[in-house]
């Protein structure tokens, strides 16, 4: 019984990790934009085929070395691509409504699933692994290098996005273009630079976590990032949307609660609520949060009059 | 709105005589508006089956646009989770009409079983979303829709799974059989003018001013009197009902119905129907729909490349008129006042 909750929860540590890496990306556009990047999650697939397609150009698949150097092009590569979305899609609209640069977004994340599935195919790709292999016995529980891998590059990860926020020159300008854009330009900050950057770093983070999604379920489809983005999204949400270490706890806290909720939830109901249920939790999770507590667990608290515009479109 | 005012003697006689002679005529911009049914109906007569299906489409999503208008575009709450009330009303049809548990209601039943399901369902989502504004709003709706799908994809014993319910009765309408594709436009045409009214008129009406109240500053709606739970409630009600009649026609069209016509892609489809038309604007519906279906339909030759320059369409379009085509001033409204000589 022990080994299979510590089981569960080195499962839930590796999923966690995922969904915090992409929630950052979501948290970071909101904080600057009060936008949903819908664009996002098309940006995290996009980065498990990149990585993928320099694996077999430069032909190191499956070398963890390999992976290092895969991972930081990925990361450059689809952190532009990020860049581009935000010059397209959200620039010139921004200032107008708030319905038409979400949906611009949407347009881009269809154009960007296509470009995937033409250049990459509709069938799944078999993924190679970037991470080592080999497993360790932890108490009874079987733990692989792949989750512990998966766990330290996130947290690694994470450790230096805060350090870079917080510590950086350039981390104070992006704070301050988050907390208010028009005072920040009045100090000589530029906004659109503070804006470009989080639309860089926010990317190229779900790219990373595309491709350890990818090597850690040995596949990759088209059409992942949907599902996969709902939730990162939901995690961002339940630790407080726009806050960083918010996203990193939501991303734990999701993995946790759909890890234990399947494992449970079939024996506590008899049999009645089965695993496939499983997107069920994360969407029933975010509800609840929403309703209970809208600014998340880690958000700030700001008056409704703040926080939400006035008139929304 | 048209009652006389209280007669108080001279001072109301005075203003009266002040007020400007009403010149509006009401018949021009009502031929000019019966002109879209007329059409549908000429078209049906000559296009062969297949064009005529994507007509009705067109149609189907022109309704489906105008009542979601309802609450995006006149309440100003953004709901991502449309679908659900479509599925609902879809689900209605497929139970009650088919072998799945020997079930066999009458069309004109099934159609207001459904569209009331789909307005319970409405209220039901509303109570507890009321609270949220803006993106919170939207993302708990998308949710909704999810959970509504998933259920239906999982429930086997009822809704038989991704698999579906197909072999679904024809449907009858006061003897009138609905098999061909000229029989649904008939209906589709009688539909959308019922809800084109309909809507307008709730638009010009005091709920519809109590909307646009709640749209353009919330509190201050709440500090003129406006109950505004109570008005978004029914604006949550009357959307979701049009769509659940929608989903009701729509399975008895396709005769078969999956999980797999209900996912978030469909939600956004209608939202992008009004935004693209027109927000607010019912006209925005009808020429959103006919485009956003269109398109796919002209691009079907570059295949694999259809969706891609579907998202390229969408982006150009919101980029160039980030207010839909025809923005929200110019609705029917507006037409009338223009062609019957009143003041714009």
């Amino acid at each position: 019984m022990g080994a299979l909750i510590l089981q569960q929860a080195i499962n839930a540590l590796t999923v966690g990790s995922i969904y915090a890496l992409i929630a950052l990306g979501y948290t970071m556009v909101y904080g600057v934009l009060r936008l949903i990047n819908f664009a996002h999650s098309e940006l995290f697939t996009a980065g498990a085929f990149i990585g993928l397609g320099l694996a077999g150009a430069l032909g190191i698949a499956g070398h963890p070395t390999g992976g290092l150097l895969v991972g930081l092009i990925t990361f450059v590569l689809v952190g532009l691509a990020g860049v581009s979305v935000e010059i397209v899609a959200y620039r010139p609209l921004r200032g107008t409504s708030r319905l038409a640069p979400m949906l611009s977004a949407l347009g881009m994340a269809v154009v960007i699933q296509n470009a995937v599935m033409l250049i990459g195919g509709r069938r799944p790709m078999i993924y190679p692994s970037f991470l080592p292999s080999g497993v360790i016995d932890l108490y009874g529980a079987i733990v692989s290098y792949k989750q512990i891998t998966i766990f330290v590059v996130a947290v690694v990860l994470m450790v230096g996005l805060e350090l870079f926020v917080n510590r950086t020159n350039l981390g104070v300008r992006i704070r301050a273009v988050a907390e208010n854009a028009e005072t920040a330009s009045l100090v000589g900050i530029n906004p659109n630079m503070a804006i470009s950057l989080i639309f860089f770093i926010g990317p190229g983070l779900g790219a990373v976590a595309g491709i350890l999604y990818s090597s850690f379920y040995g596949v990759a489809t088209f059409t992942m990032g949907f599902v996969i983005g709902m939730k990162a999204f939901t995690a961002a949400i339940l630790g407080g949307i726009g806050s960083i270490p918010g996203a990193v706890l939501g991303g734990f806290l999701l993995g946790a609660i759909e890890t234990f909720g399947t494992a449970w939830m079939p024996v506590l109901t008899g049999g009645v609520i089965g695993t496939e249920y499983r997107d069920i939790f994360a969407f029933s999770v975010l509800v609840l949060i929403l309703l209970f507590r809208p600014a998340g667990l880690l958000g700030e608290h700001v008056s409704e009059e703040t926080r939400v515009y006035k008139s929304d479109f | 709105m048209t009652s006389d005012p209280p007669q108080t003697g001279g001072a109301a006689a005075g203003a009266q005589a002040l007020a400007p002679p009403r010149t509006t005529r009401v018949w021009p911009g009502a031929l000019a508006m019966a002109l879209v049914p007329v059409l549908a109906l000429v078209a049906g007569q000559f296009l062969p089956a297949y064009p005529l299906r994507i007509l009705d489409m067109i149609l189907l999503y022109a309704i489906l646009g105008l009542g979601l208008n309802i609450i995006v575009g006149y309440a100003g709450l953004l709901d991502l989770g449309y679908v659900a009330f479509y599925a609902i009303g879809a689900y209605s049809w497929a139970l009650l009409a088919s072998g799945q548990f020997d079930i066999h209601l009458p069309f004109a039943l099934v159609l207001l079983i459904g569209a009331s399901l789909a307005g319970v369902a409405g209220i039901l989502l509303g109570i507890p979303v009321l609270r949220l504004r803006g993106d919170y709003l939207a993302i708990v709706t998308l949710g909704f829709g999810e959970i509504i799908r998933v259920l239906m994809n999982n429930l086997d014993g009822v809704t038989n799974g991704p698999q579906g319910i197909a072999r679904i009765d024809e449907a009858h309408l006061f003897g009138w059989t609905l098999s061909t594709p000229q029989d649904f436009l008939y209906l589709l045409v009688a539909m959308l003018v019922v809800v084109f009214l309909f809507v307008w008129r709730i638009q010009e009406s005091a709920l519809g001013t109590a909307l646009s109240a709640v749209r353009e500053d919330q509190d201050a709606a709440r500090g003129c009197g406006i109950d505004t739970t109570r008005v978004k409630l029914v604006a949550f009600a009357l959307s979701a009902f049009v769509g659940g009649g929608c989903g009701v026609v729509f399975a008895a069209m396709q005769r078969f119905v999956s999980p797999e016509s209900f996912t978030f892609w469909e939600s956004l489809i209608i939202v992008l129907v009004i935004v693209i038309g027109g927000l607010g604007n019912p006209f925005g519906a009808l020429l959103g729909a006919t485009l956003l279906i269109l398109i796919p339909e002209l691009l079907r030759a570059y295949a694999d490349y259809r969706l891609l320059l579907y998202g390229m369409a969408l982006v150009i379009i919101i980029l160039a008129r980030p207010r839909g085509i025809i923005s929200r001033p110019f609705g029917p409204s507006w037409l009338m006042r223009r062609l019957g000589g009143g003041k714009c």
